[in-house]
């Protein structure tokens, strides 16, 4: 089926979120669009998808014209798409949760055993096993994403638009996922794929339309550089990677040692944790998201309640100490999630410039806030940081994702470090201001202060970072440096430890084993028994996954 | 989710204000734009309403208009001159009850014409005070709906301490009563704040329960002798003129210097909330919580202090009333004249800024007094008064209707932003959970 957009224009009140935007997607083909955070990728595919009702233009399915009421119109039509959020009922099996929506009944009962034939089906013909009556909440995230694919798939959809699903997958998650992708496309469907990753994009894209501000900006052919690309898309010459010399160790170091955070209900999140930094590196922990990172992070911080072990920084003790004491030993934190966590949004850039100093000197003398000397501050970080906006007395609720970031970057770095605490510092970040907050991060590294940085994106993990810690359900896999393959951290992301993974290939170099799924297969047999790794790394392990209920 | 969605994601409202506004950049319409978004603007708008709902009840309940109304299809004309005359009448004797009143001034020349402006500020004194109180808590995050037992434990308080005392000298005496007063207020408040802050309980229900300790333990101390129980063996507590605020102009007017301190306390209220340290973490804590922990401050101890402050103002009420109006005569179990629960309609209708209240506080006085010139000179009850505050809550709580109806631009997008995320995902999760249901062969190619 052939999609064609027509100048489609989405307005919200004066923001013009996509301004005549033409999108021709041919069936067989893989179609990227490429943009930044906030560009107009997601808006558009709403548009397609009748979340939203285009202000101008038209949809078009093979040369006719069609209007969507909502996403079942869009589903009859043949359109059907993953969501980066998958929205599926937790509580649900897969069979049930594919017929949600478009229940098929024998007289008054439900007829599960036809929707479990279309899962077997559907997963047959992408050589995948899900298990049609595992509950999704039990499922690794990959195998969740092919559950949305089934669901997609399962209504005939011949136009499939993806929208950045591989925000949530392991490295080699992802690589399956393509060849999911590959394998749509060559059945004949038409595929949209949203994302703002470079790499992916040059992996898989038949066509590259590029979105800068709502607007189609340009093509770029598959072959087109990293470099080539992000300039495209952000409109200027851009720096990708980070430059950075040899870290030079300072004595100011956190060590961190049988760190164990618990839930309330008991549940270990972070399981006897030790590592060191030392002043002048950063560490860059990595691991898919949920693997204990934002709790190992917020007990750092002060923020976790039940704490085991030992947090020093300089020698000082920090666990058991308030937020405030861990603010007051210099302890800088970019949390992973800005809008609940770092920032008042209804506040003004000057005020959420002082929001973690609102008890002294130097913004409050006597219990007052000292007007003058915050508003002359403000205006000095707007400046130094490049924070694109109106004035200092804008809601910050009003800036975009860059440049809220920029603010807590600049409020953070503005005190006396001793360590900097960054999770996810580029997430939902433009690439300009990407290439900026990586240069303050190094900043403070060579300075001389210890620097964690916790990312759930591999090439920021491994570009930022002088060594790489991995977690995995609450624990290190193991700490490598950064120049580690992509590959070895990928396995590790899924529980592996490096040892057997060094040892699994020295195997296969022996062996000369030329079988594809040879390393797959090594790594299921060097897992050890009864940790199946839950992410799947493997098709073999997702059979084993499903077989295993 | 990408950032995106920090775009509004009800498109028809969207769509709408795209139509208005062609999307080129117009500092005066964006200004224009801010200046009617505000909620001044929504207030007024919910103002007008309510006196035009208001106008109705009048008409509908006013003998003459039910009498005319029989023969409404021979001669229509009648019914609405009627109308006309018992709606104009009611609300020109609100006015000259609360502002001024033409018959006095003709009897006793200007000064004796603005008694009426003057029994205003009387009634709005208590109900700024208390105001201020809720708008503090609602500025910090809470609900506090405990003003009648916060301003029954201040009233408790000043008026035992004035009574017991009552042989110090002048100013100590008044002074030991407020503050003895508004501490009362603070703890009683600070009981809830503590609560919500220790255990979670909601503080709403925490200061309704309060509120009834308050009032039984206030009746239990009237009719206890040897307690609060007056002694002339009513249960109304022992008159404390000692302890009065005196009077601001003399006794020509009702108005005591209780209404200067409220002034004060508007005055302190706007410092608090914009210039200290103190009131920028109670907005913190109000405006997001989570933001707040993570700069380093104390969730918990600011939701105490920030009850705290709250109950203080509001005891601050109490006390004008047991000092003021109250005083000569003693206070019984209605000492709280609902002004605990009117305060939450003064700083809604304030929008919870000191300021707003003071304007809003002001304009509930005029209601209360000239509610009840309106009663005794156009016989129309005193309740259409409550039924026009009521409206005005209604209205407040409904901005988009009053937008809509008045044709008010849509607030910033920033406001609509915080909101969108959640937004735009429940409605991709309903839309998705609905969407087999119409399982159309529509244009299906």
């Amino acid at each position: 089926m052939r999609l064609e957009l027509r100048g489609i224009t989405k307005r919200f009140a004066t923001l013009v979120a996509n301004d005549h935007i033409d999108l021709v997607v041919e069936p067989g083909q893989i179609h990227c669009l490429l943009g930044e955070n906030g560009a107009g990728k997601s808006t558009l595919m709403n548009c397609l998808y009748g979340l939203y009702t285009p202000d101008e233009g038209e949809i078009l399915l093979d040369g006719e014209v069609v209007r969507f009421a909502g996403p079942g119109d869009a589903q009859a039509a043949g359109i059907g798409m993953v969501h980066q959020h998958f929205m599926l009922v937790p509580v649900f099996s897969v069979a049930e949760n594919v017929m949600l929506g478009n229940e098929a009944s024998k007289g008054v009962a439900l007829d599960l055993d036809a929707a479990r034939a279309k899962v077997r089906e559907i997963a047959a013909r992408f050589n995948f096993h899900v298990d049609p009556d595992a509950i999704i909440e039990d499922l690794p995230v990959g195998v969740q994403q092919r559950v949305e694919i089934i669901k997609a798939l399962s209504r005939d959809a011949h136009v499939l638009v993806f929208d950045e699903p591989t925000a949530v997958l392991t490295p080699q998650e992802t690589d399956e996922l393509m060849e999911i992708m590959k394998q749509l496309r060559d059945e004949g469907a038409a595929i949209v794929f949203i994302t703002h990753k470079l790499r992916e994009v040059r992996a898989i894209a038949d066509k590259i339309t590029v979105i800068r501000r709502g607007a189609v900006v340009g093509e770029a052919s598959p072959t087109s550089t990293d470099a080539e690309l992000a300039a495209i898309m952000v409109g200027r010459a851009v720096e990708l990677s980070v430059v950075k010399g040899e870290p030079q160790h300072t004595d100011t170091s956190l060590v961190v040692k049988d760190l164990t955070v618990t839930s309330a209900t008991g549940q270990v999140l972070v399981d006897e944790v030790s590592f060191e930094v030392k002043g002048g590196e950063i560490l860059a922990i990595a691991g898919v998201q949920g693997n204990g990172q934002t709790e190992l992070t917020e007990a750092l911080m002060g923020l976790e309640t039940n704490v085991e072990g030992s947090i020093r920084l300089g020698g000082q003790e920090l666990v058991g100490k308030s937020v405030r004491q861990v603010l007051d030993a210099g302890v800088g934190f970019i949390p992973e999630d800005r809008t609940h966590d770092g920032l008042v949004g209804t506040f003004t850039i000057a005020e959420n410039l002082m929001l973690d100093r609102s008890d002294g000197p130097p913004f409050v003398k006597a219990g007052a806030i000292q007007i003058g000397f915050r508003d002359e501050f403000a205006r000095q970080k707007v400046e130094e940081y490049d924070v694109r906006t109106q004035g200092i007395h804008q809601e910050v609720g009003r800036l975009s994702g860059g440049n809220a970031q920029k603010v807590i970057v600049a409020r953070e770095m503005s005190r006396d470090l001793s360590l900097l605490l960054a999770a996810q510092p580029t997430r939902g970040v433009d690439v300009g201001s990407i290439e900026f907050i990586y240069k303050r991060i190094v900043e403070m590294r060579d300075s001389g202060c210890p620097v964690v940085v916790v990312s759930t994106e591999l090439d920021e993990a491994s570009q930022l970072g002088d060594r790489i810690m991995v977690m995995y359900k609450g624990g290190i896999v193991g700490v490598v440096p950064a120049d580690t393959s992509r590959d070895v951290l990928g396995l590790m992301m899924a529980g592996i430890a490096p040892e057997d993974i060094a040892a699994t290939q020295a195997e296969i170099a022996a062996e000369a084993a030329a079988s594809d799924d040879a390393v797959s297969d090594a790594v299921d047999d060097a897992a050890p028994p009864g940790d199946t790794p839950s992410s799947d790394t493997a098709t073999t392990g997702t059979d084993e996954t499903g077989a295993a209920r | 989710m990408s950032d995106e969605t920090h775009i509004p994601t009800d498109p028809e409202v969207a769509k709408a204000a795209a139509d208005a506004d062609p999307p080129e950049d117009n500092r005066w319409k964006d200004a224009v734009r801010e200046i009617f978004s505000a909620s001044p603007w929504v207030a007024v708008g919910a103002l007008v309403l309510a006196f035009v709902v208001g106008s109705i009840m009048i008409a509908f309940t006013d003998s003459r208009v039910q009498e005319v109304s029989a023969w409404f299809f021979q001669r229509p004309g009648d019914t609405f001159s009627a109308l006309g005359s018992a709606i104009g009448r009611a609300y020109s004797q609100l006015f000259q009850g609360a502002v001024f009143n033409v018959a006095f001034a003709e009897r006793g020349g200007f000064l004796e014409g603005i008694r009426p402006l003057m029994s205003t500020l009387t009634s709005a004194t208590p109900l700024i005070a208390a105001g201020l109180g809720v708008a503090v808590s609602f500025r910090a995050g809470m609900f506090n709906i405990g003003g009648r037992g916060q301003m029954i434990f201040a009233a408790i308080a000043a008026g035992w301490l004035g009574y017991v005392w009552s042989g110090l000298p002048f100013p100590l005496l008044l002074i030991i009563c407020v503050v003895a007063g508004v501490l009362a207020g603070a703890l009683w408040s600070g009981l809830a704040g503590f609560l919500k802050a220790k255990t979670g309980a909601h503080e709403v229900i925490a200061t309704i329960m309060l509120n009834y300790i308050a009032f039984y333990f206030l009746q239990w101390l009237l009719m206890t002798p040897g307690m609060l129980r007056g002694v002339k063996g009513t249960p109304i507590s022992n008159p404390v003129p000692d302890a009065a605020f005196p009077l601001l102009f003399g006794s020509r007017y009702t108005v005591s210097w209780a209404f200067v301190v409220s002034l004060a306390a508007v005055a302190f209220c706007w410092w608090l909330l914009n210039r200290s340290s103190m009131g920028f973490a109670f907005r913190a804590i109000g405006e997001n919580p989570r933001a707040a922990k993570v700069a380093g401050i104390n969730v918990e101890r600011t939701m105490v202090v920030a009850m705290m402050v709250a109950g203080a103002l509001v005891g601050l009420a109490g006390t004008q009333q047991a000092l003021g109006v109250l005083a000569s005569s003693g206070f019984g179990d209605a000492v709280d004249a609902g002004i605990g629960f009117d305060a939450i309609t003064v700083a809604l209708l304030g929008g919870s800024q000191p300021i707003g209240v003071l304007f809003a506080g002001l304009l509930f006085g005029a209601f209360q007094a000239g509610g009840r010139a309106m009663q005794a000179g156009a016989r129309v009850d005193i309740s259409i008064v409550a039924v026009i505050q009521s409206v005005i809550v209604l209205f407040i709580a409904a901005p988009p209707l009053v937008r809509a109806i008045f044709r008010l631009p849509q607030p910033s997008q920033a406001a609509l932003a915080r909101k969108a995320d959640a937004k735009a995902r429940a409605k991709a999760a309903k839309a998705l959970a609905k969407s087999g249901s119409q399982d159309g062969t529509k244009e299906s190619a």
